[in-house]
């Protein structure tokens, strides 16, 4: 199964990964506009076009015999191309509207989507939250479902602490870290020292699974 | 060193026993994990690897395999040794040439390996010899529920085991089964096979490779969802299709002996012939050769060799099997060393003669 993640403008001002002066489309001269991520069970490939080749690209993709721009006829099952992510990220998107999906980071590790689309590699367990509404069609493309139906970890979740969110909870820890780093780089060591506290507290609420395994064993 | 222990045995997936090992070489089954209070391996930091690695690793002793479990630091291994482990499939292509703190546990019978920072923080694999999906999903469910005693595994009640890559969500599972097809590809029937497995959802590679091109013949068969369907209902999937090719290949093959015996018996009495003979023979042309030979083993149109020893030397023939093998002689090729070591292999073996006397 191949799965797309379809690309958007490159805007100059845009942070993070840049490649608008760079990049040509590779189809023609005129500048790559659209950066396609395939997704080919957990090989990544990218695909750099401009807008009318893109065009093309998806058309031939969903009509089931198209060309192949990055590696001519080299990756099997050409017809399922540009599946994944063609309605909910699509061409009829505006880029404008892209580029702001683009900007849209993680409040715990910090991944944008724009990296996850390059990558086709989530950041942490917290983006499937994060960026639950853009995942949520990929996820029914490539499974065919959206529910898991199989085992789930015996040990519950510490008191307190809402079943419904799974492990959410203990995964605010790489966002605390991420904040205290900051906090000491700028010498802020009141705000370091919370947020040194704050995880602790969540070690502990967390941690005592040695016990609570043994218990559920 | 342990590594080089292990030259000396062809592990569980080439043992050659087991239900069905003339068509299945091996069954595994891999599950995905993730800790919860870490980012995932390609956003970590060189700490968080260190972290992940040293939390994971504390668990592995009380893993309960029945043997010890041997811990190798892949990130301070030579390349060559990397590669080897990945010849052996006990590690990842991807794994071997990661970065940062990361390591496999592995038992001596090569049967379970736990991959630390490969994509996700852990990898568990099961790997038995010949068809026997059931008996690895058995084996890696108590291990991983060992290791779920005593850590945090990233877990959504509606995603399931929460993943790198999408791909693997839900129950972070692969099941595939290794297996022999050499009959339905000389009778050109295995593009067929192929177009019928992915409309049903499972993904077809070669051995070691990620593409399409199979090498020697030898084709791993695995689904390619893990979301919407529990564990057991996935292995079932891959174990429902196996007795269907194992059938198709049988089929194939005693058409081969019925119909087109003496061509069938020139092919692979010229590939031994080769295997015998050549001075110079790449990786890529041995698995085919012995590919053939080890059907000509199972037809008995070659008396005089052992399924074992072809098993053997498949994984022998490998670049860094070879290299460890060989020591020493640095100026000499691999074409070279392997058409030597092969010739070397079968020189104690009956004359050409009786390898034709079917």
């Amino acid at each position: 199964m191949i799965q797309s993640f379809l690309g958007t403008v490159c805007a100059g001002e845009r942070t993070g990964r840049t490649c608008g002066d760079a990049m040509k489309c590779q189809q023609c001269d005129n500048p790559a506009v659209f950066h396609i991520t395939e997704l080919e069970a957990g090989n990544v490939r990218e695909v750099h076009l401009c807008e009318e080749h893109a065009r093309v690209y998806l058309n031939q993709s969903e009509g089931g015999d198209g060309g192949d721009p990055g590696e001519p006829g080299a990756v099997e099952g050409k017809g399922q191309k540009g599946g994944g992510l063609s309605g909910p990220l699509g061409v009829g998107q505006t880029a404008e509207d892209l580029a702001i999906l683009d900007k849209r980071c993680c409040d715990m590790c910090g991944i944008t989507f724009f990296e996850f689309r390059n990558q086709g590699r989530l950041g942490c367990p917290h983006d499937y939250l994060q960026f639950e509404k853009e995942l949520d069609p990929l996820i029914a493309n490539i499974h065919g479902a959206t529910e898991h139906t199989g085992r789930r970890p015996s040990r519950p979740v510490p008191a307190g602490v809402d079943a419904g969110s799974g492990t959410d909870g203990l995964t605010a820890i790489i966002g605390l870290r991420r904040g205290m780093k900051e906090a000491i780089s700028r010498e802020d060591y009141e705000l370091a020292k919370e947020a040194r506290d704050a995880i602790r507290g969540i070690e502990d609420a967390w941690t005592p699974p040695a016990k609570a395994g043994e218990e559920n064993a | 060193m342990r590594l080089d222990t292990l030259t000396n045995s062809i592990g569980e997936w080439l043992r050659g026993t087991g239900p069905d090992s003339d068509i299945v070489m091996s069954s595994r089954v891999r599950l995905a994990r993730n800790l919860a209070q870490f980012p995932f391996v390609s956003r970590a930091t060189e700490q968080d690897r260190a972290d992940t690695e040293r939390v994971l690793r504390g668990q592995i002793a009380a893993v309960p395999v029945g043997r010890e479990l041997d811990y190798i630091d892949v990130g301070h291994l030579e390349e060559i040794d990397r590669r080897f482990l990945v010849e052996r499939q006990l590690i990842s292509r991807e794994h071997a040439d990661a970065q940062g703190a990361r390591g496999v546990a592995i038992d001596r019978l090569e049967q379970v390996s736990l991959m630390i920072n490969e994509e996700d923080h852990l990898r568990i694999q099961c790997m038995h010899s010949g068809l026997d999906l059931h008996g690895a999903w058995e084996q890696i469910k108590v291990v991983d529920d060992q290791i779920e005693r005593a850590v945090s595994y990233a877990f959504h009640p509606r995603w399931g085991y929460l993943t790198a890559c999408p791909t693997n969500v839900g129950t972070g599972i692969r099941v595939s089964v290794m297996l022999h097809l050499p009959a339905l590809v000389i009778t050109r029937q295995i593009d067929k096979v192929f177009r019928s497995l992915h409309k049903i959802s499972l993904a077809v590679r070669g051995l070691y490779g990620e593409g399409s091109q199979a090498m020697g013949d030898f084709y791993q068969i695995s689904n390619q969802t893990t979301l919407g369907r529990t564990e057991d209902e996935l292995v079932q999937q891959v174990a429902d299709v196996v007795p269907v090719l194992i059938d198709y290949e049988r089929r194939a093959r005693d058409f081969l002996v019925r119909e087109t015996q003496q061509n069938v018996h020139d092919q692979v009495s010229r590939a031994y012939g080769i295997l015998r003979t050549a001075q110079t023979i790449s990786n890529e042309e041995t698995m085919q050769l012995l590919s053939r030979v080890r059907m000509g083993v199972l037809l008995g149109l070659i008396g005089d060799v052992k399924l074992s020893d072809i098993n053997s030397l498949l994984i022998r023939t490998q670049p860094a099997h070879l290299q460890k093998l060989r020591g020493g002689d640095e100026d000499s090729s691999d074409d070279i060393e392997r058409a030597r070591y092969l010739r070397h292999h079968f020189e104690g073996g009956d004359s050409p003669s009786r390898a034709t006397a079917n």
